[in-house]
């Protein structure tokens, strides 16, 4: 199972009839081939692309403001009510999505395929609970403080798991990943300051409280606790965008696509998938956190391999290597049990059969949108794209640019 | 940087060559040795895997600014030599000096960035990546930019960034395939993919490019295309050491020629005098009547 190199789709007669079809519609000058046998969405990337930023921004905007309100909406059919409350369903959904957004870092990026992600979750949820219970004999720090010492924390942690794993390659990466999960799950288990199954109650939470003196953070008022992890997870998005837009993205996806070949174009192959570990273990022991802050309770039972397996499914089904692919397949799989309560003691059949038809049909994902490796690349390829007179206005252009740098 | 002005006008009349290209892609490289000075030492280079001994004893220098032909019948050991030179085979025995430094054991991207970049016989391309996108990883080589300053988006990130946009056209314009910038690179025809792989090595900023095979399976008239390209490289400043099959592009376009065969060196000199030497006539060309020229 190589996020790598992927089977390509089948091509039955029905994906092709759509494919002409999209191309019978149209497709934005300039767009690839590539893009439009993409499946269901497959032009919505290109031309996303293709939209001025403003408008970019606009749209984003509105999405943003959308998502915020979310809870206050509740739209009928979407909710998850009676059974579960939505509020705190949309705080699970969009931990899921934090937690995938994280591992899309690891998985889609640099094309590790990390089956112990669960491990940083854990991790994270630890540092919280112990720094901030009750029950907790250490030190005890505010609830938001413990949030940058859960990442650094499970930073290290990964660092530490990544040294000796990193040359590891596709499956034997995996296989120990895999173990790297369950040693952190059984220590928490045998250890006893970390409780094991009793676990920890009256794990903290922000500070305020509301008219009445009730806390605003409270584990059953999902809005706030929504709010903030919505909040880290549009921060958390630009970063990580930042970072796919810049020398470090281009050397994850270099090393994904060819590893000898981009350690011979002087990538510093260990050292940048070090960091993707890095990185990645930081945003999972964040999305830790906040799960555990929100919950109010963490003990060993909710860090089995079967959840760090439903990670991986979410990246995969959202379309590895799309941020906002991640997010997707984050919430939806956070989503669906909580949605459908009637079929939630099925959900392992249900996201299997999910995950085995996209695998046929949209070997990519549901958003496979190609990510964007060049901060300053929209121009230049508008260029290209123009044609010849763009062309050729743009080498009249270029010694001027040349020396203006 | 005396250099670049001369460069410039020396490429002022060449169709197709962008002449921003010698400038943008020199700016940084900063050679030690005199043109015509020993830039590469290979000493005594010796490989062995179990009991195949693939490099026997093999010594020979590249001179700076020269084209250097390493030819040999299939399995003779040209592409090992290679491998070995640029790291990725741990040689069994002997040196290999990139200006008096030894490059034995060292990692192979530090080798990249002391200088010696290559492209692959079997195309190596990132083909998610765009063909723009491929050379500023190569262009990344150099940069410095460390994960924070990404993150954050440091004055240095952005003139990174900047830069590299323009010198990825000029080095895409300089192998000309500037109009399928935005295309996956697995997309691209055959044809370009060869280029785009010198363009991204020659991103790097390398002191001496090697390049396996670039014309495999190129017609002639490509292959005359790629002699130009091969001979423009040159005059920008590199130095070039070319491993080939077809006895045209390397008579036509080296300086000297290396010959191997059976993991041993058998001949060493000019082309005019390797078409004549008996022992590789023998070895590789077969009969002597052989068009080669």
């Amino acid at each position: 199972m190589s996020m790598v190199d992927g089977p390509t789709p089948l091509h039955t007669a029905k994906g092709d009839q759509a494919a002409e079809n999209r191309e019978a519609v149209g497709t934005p000058p300039g767009s690839s081939a590539a893009a439009v046998r993409r499946g269901w969405f497959g032009g919505l990337g290109e031309k996303w692309q293709a939209l001025p930023r403003q408008k970019q921004w606009a749209f984003l905007i509105i999405v943003v403001i959308l998502a915020y309100l979310l809870p206050i909406i509740n739209p009928p059919l979407i909710s998850t009510e009676p059974g579960n409350d939505f509020a705190l369903a949309c705080q699970t959904m969009a931990v899921w999505a934090l937690v995938a957004v994280g591992l899309n870092i690891v998985i889609g990026y640099a094309g590790l395929l990390d089956l112990g992600y669960i491990a940083f979750f854990a991790v994270g949820s630890y540092v919280t609970a112990m720094l901030t219970s009750s029950d907790s004999t250490f030190l005890k720090i505010p609830y938001l403080w413990t949030i940058p010492v859960a990442m650094a924390v499970t930073m290290f942690f990964g660092v530490l798991l990544g040294v000796p794993t990193l040359r590891l390659r596709g499956d034997y990466l995996a296989i120990v990943t895999l173990g790297f999960g369950e040693i952190v799950r059984i220590l928490a288990t045998i250890i006893p300051a970390m409780k094991g199954q009793v676990g920890f109650q009256n794990v903290g939470h922000p500070p305020g409280t509301d008219a009445s003196g009730v806390p605003i953070f409270a584990n059953s008022n999902g809005t706030p606790w929504y709010w903030l992890t919505l909040t880290i997870l549009i921060i958390v998005l630009l970063l990580a965008g930042n970072l796919e837009r810049s020398r470090v993205g281009r050397n994850w996806i270099a090393i994904r696509e060819d590893e000898d070949a981009a350690e011979t174009m002087g990538v510093p192959t260990f050292k940048y998938k070090v960091w993707a570990f890095a990185i990645g273990a930081g945003v999972g022991g964040l999305s830790g956190a906040l799960m555990s802050g929100q919950v109010g309770f963490v003990n060993n039972q909710k860090f089995d391999v079967v959840t760090s397996v439903l990670f991986v499914a979410a990246v995969v089904l959202g379309g590895a290597g799309n941020k906002v692919g991640a997010i997707l397949g984050g919430a939806l799989v956070a989503y669906i049990p909580l949605r459908f309560t009637a079929i939630a003691d099925y959900k392992y059949l249900i996201f299997g059969l999910a995950l085995v038809l996209i695998m046929i049909y949209r070997a990519h994902g549901l958003l496979a949108a190609r990510q964007q490796l060049l901060a300053y690349g929209r121009n230049a390829y508008a260029a290209v794209r123009a044609g010849a007179d763009a062309k050729a206005a743009k080498t009249k252009a270029e010694p001027g640019t040349e020396a203006a740098s | 940087m005396t250099e670049s002005t001369e460069e410039t006008g020396r490429h002022a009349g060449i169709p197709g060559v962008d002449t921003d290209v010698a400038e943008a892609a020199a700016a940084e490289r900063d050679i030690a040795v005199k043109v015509g000075d020993d830039l590469v030492e290979v000493k005594n280079l010796t490989m062995k895997f179990g009991g195949l001994l693939a490099l026997d004893n093999i010594s020979f220098t590249i001179k700076r600014g020269e084209i250097l032909g390493l030819i040999g019948p299939n399995g003779a050991g040209k592409t090992t030599c290679f491998n070995a030179m640029t790291g990725v085979y741990k040689p069994t025995g002997g040196q290999v000096l990139l200006e008096g430094r030894v490059l034995n054991g060292v990692k192979q991207h530090k080798i990249t960035r002391a200088g010696l970049a290559r492209t692959f016989q079997n195309i190596r391309l990132f083909g998610e990546m765009t063909a723009l996108e491929n050379v500023v990883v190569g262009l990344d080589a150099r940069h410095k930019t460390s994960v924070i300053g990404a993150l954050l988006r440091l004055p240095r990130h952005i003139r990174e960034e900047k830069s590299s946009i323009e010198r990825g056209m000029a080095l895409l314009e300089f192998v000309g395939i500037a109009d399928q910038a935005a295309t996956l690179s697995r997309h691209l025809p055959y044809g370009s993919q060869r280029r785009l792989e010198i363009a991204r090595a020659l991103a790097t900023d390398p002191k001496v490019l090697c390049l396996d095979e670039p014309a495999a399976g190129f017609n002639p008239a490509e292959k005359e295309e790629l002699m130009q390209l091969i001979r423009t490289i040159r005059d920008d400043g590199y130095t070039v050491l070319l491993i080939e099959h077809d006895m045209k592009l390397v008579m036509g376009v080296t300086d000297r020629i290396v010959v191997l065969e059976f993991g041993k060196k058998i001949a060493d000199d000019v082309p005019s005098v390797i078409r004549e030497d008996p022992k590789v006539v023998s070895a590789y060309l077969g009969e002597p009547e052989d068009d080669f020229a």
